[in-house]
């Protein structure tokens, strides 16, 4: 964990509103490891006080890249960051994802953003495999050649049918599943996204018997484990539950861990 | 180089920046990033007699120059605590100040005797006035026959040094800090965050799970400030300026108002360093106006 004062190299726009930003990271860069995010103080918002997290797309040598889109009062204002602007950044923070189990294929699964939080996930496994990707529209769809030249199979879904199968990404999912029954090696998944799709993805998991780590998105403070902002129910050793910080003990989860019923 | 030293009864700091309750949790969370070592003081979230969970998520929403939070003071207990964290906290040459709450005078008094000569504790806060306990907490802090029964027993129950820290939506600070001062604390710490209220118009519901929290950071410091000000010309204890300081500027109005010591708070969720970067241009000031200690400046205002 470190805290630096970073340049803004550049940004562009991908598509779909989504844009991407190269920041000059040399303290932070070499060490994030999938799954982990970083925490950006967004300049020009002093009347803000709380950081923003954002996953990483890229890490190469000291360079970070940040898939982002302008929904927001913070992301809307990193819209207008420029070549040379600096900002100050503290990470990698976070628990990410766990390395692959020998003899799993792995399966990544996302949403949105998700596609590009699982980037370096997919570029550090040791196999590839399957990546399933879902949106609303043909523009939500991210990265996916990047995941392709990787030797990655992605399918895709979106909602209006723009692109892919016409429909969720779970169907996609229940229709590889049906279609690989007689395949009985063991599947270990990856998924990272809005709620919904990573409960519906975690609902097949336990009945299915998939390993499944899930990186869940709470609204975040401080990002260290200080304010418990970001907490979230997971079962304990008693049979009850206990709040966990998604900024520490998280944001990966495996799904089985997490209390759905009472975080819908 | 000014002297920076500040005593609250026994209590012995090298530099008058505290981190405040709630904003640095137990001092492992920042460890990494800020060197505990430079604080005046560090104050952990709050204790309580038993483990907590705290309140249901949203927990804090952020507003213009501020954030709302109703955390509800999940804790690990008295004990958690010492088992957890004091072996950790005693690896710094840094004063450990508890932050101590209860539902019952009978909880605070028993946190507080238990507290009592743990190795690395310097001294008590007692919370009574955090808004987003349903009881207790809260009532102490505004009932004033409550509030000294609560500063009454831990004074009983505690040879440390004791710091009630008062809220600020009360009629009239000045009774409160009397009150503390002849109930025998050493010091006082003013404010804790303000009631407020934030509602997502669109769904027509509250934004925070608790309904209600405390409103915290840039937007309280000017309350923050008159009221250190009315408090610390009503009592001859230090009094702790507590309230939006987000750098040196601001930390130097409680100080010139009065106060003794300061703790810097959300601003450390802000920027980690804020602390440090205070008490770096405390020092500054007093070395540039001709201080020789931060004592000088304490309530040195002039009217206009």
């Amino acid at each position: 964990m470190q805290y630096e004062s970073v340049k803004v190299i550049h940004q562009d726009e991908v598509h779909g509103g989504y844009r991407l930003l190269w920041l000059n990271a040399p303290g932070i860069a070499p060490h994030v490891e999938p799954g982990q995010f970083v925490h950006i103080r967004v300049p020009h918002m002093e009347a803000s006080v709380l950081r923003r997290p954002f996953s990483v797309y890229k890490a190469d040598g000291s360079v970070l890249q940040i898939l982002y889109k302008g929904v927001g009062k913070g992301t809307r204002t990193m819209t207008y960051l420029r070549p040379g602007d600096t900002l100050s950044l503290i990470g990698p923070l976070g628990t990410g994802f766990p390395a692959l189990s020998p003899g799993n294929a792995p399966v990544l699964v996302a949403g949105g953003y998700g596609m590009a939080a699982l980037y370096l996930l997919a570029r550090s496994m040791p196999v590839q495999g399957i990546a399933f990707f879902g949106g609303q529209t043909a523009p939500d769809i991210l990265c996916v050649d990047e995941f392709e030249a990787l030797g990655w199979e992605v399918r895709i879904a979106t909602e209006d049918g723009s692109l892919g199968e016409q429909g969720l990404v779970t169907d996609v999912i229940d229709a590889w599943w049906t279609e690989r029954k007689d395949d009985a090696s063991p599947v270990e998944v990856y998924a990272c996204g809005p709620n919904a799709m990573l409960h519906a993805v975690a609902r097949r998991a336990m009945d299915r018997d998939w390993r499944t780590w899930v990186s869940v998105d709470r609204n975040m403070g401080c990002g260290v484990g200080a304010c418990l902002t970001c907490v979230l129910r997971v079962r304990d050793e008693s049979g009850g539950w206990e709040w966990k910080r998604s900024c520490t003990e998280g944001p990966v989860f495996e799904c089985r861990e997490i209390c759905w019923d009472l975080e819908k | 180089m000014p002297d920076l030293s500040v005593k609250i009864g026994s209590l012995e700091m090298k530099t008058p920046v505290m981190v405040a309750s709630g904003t640095f949790g137990y001092g492992p969370e920042y460890a990494g990033l800020v060197d505990l070592n430079k604080l005046g003081a560090m104050v952990v979230k709050g204790i309580a007699l038993h483990p907590t969970k705290g309140n249901a998520t949203p927990r804090t929403v952020e507003v213009p120059s501020g954030l709302i939070n109703a955390i509800g003071l999940p804790n690990p207990g008295v004990e958690g605590f010492v088992d957890r964290y004091m072996p950790f906290l005693r690896g710094y040459d840094v004063p450990v100040i508890v932050n101590i709450w209860g539902t019952s005078v009978e909880d605070y008094v028993e946190v507080a005797r238990r507290l009592d000569g743990v190795d690395g504790v310097h001294a008590l806060e007692v919370n009574v006035s955090c808004p987003n306990i349903k009881e207790g907490s809260g009532v102490f802090g505004t009932d004033l026959d409550g509030f000294r029964r609560v500063v009454d027993g831990v004074r009983r129950a505690t040879q440390l040094p004791m710091i009630p820290k008062l809220a600020p939506n009360v009629a009239d600070i000045k009774v409160f800090a009397r009150a503390a001062e002849e109930a025998g604390a050493d010091g006082i710490s003013l404010i804790n965050s303000y009631p407020a209220l934030s509602v997502d118009v669109a769904k027509r519901r509250p934004r925070l799970a608790n309904v209600t929290g405390g409103l915290t950071g840039p937007a309280i410091h000017s309350i923050a400030v008159k009221l250190v000000w009315e408090a610390a010309a009503a009592v001859s204890i230090p009094v702790v300026g507590i309230g939006g300081i987000t750098n040196s500027e601001e930390a130097l109005e409680f100080l010139v108002v009065g106060a003794s010591a300061v703790a810097v708070g959300t601003a450390s969720f802000t920027h980690p360093n804020t602390a440090l970067d205070v008490t770096d241009g405390i020092a500054a000031y007093l070395e540039a106006h001709g201080f020789s200690s931060v004592g000088e400046l304490v309530g040195s205002m002039e009217r206009l």
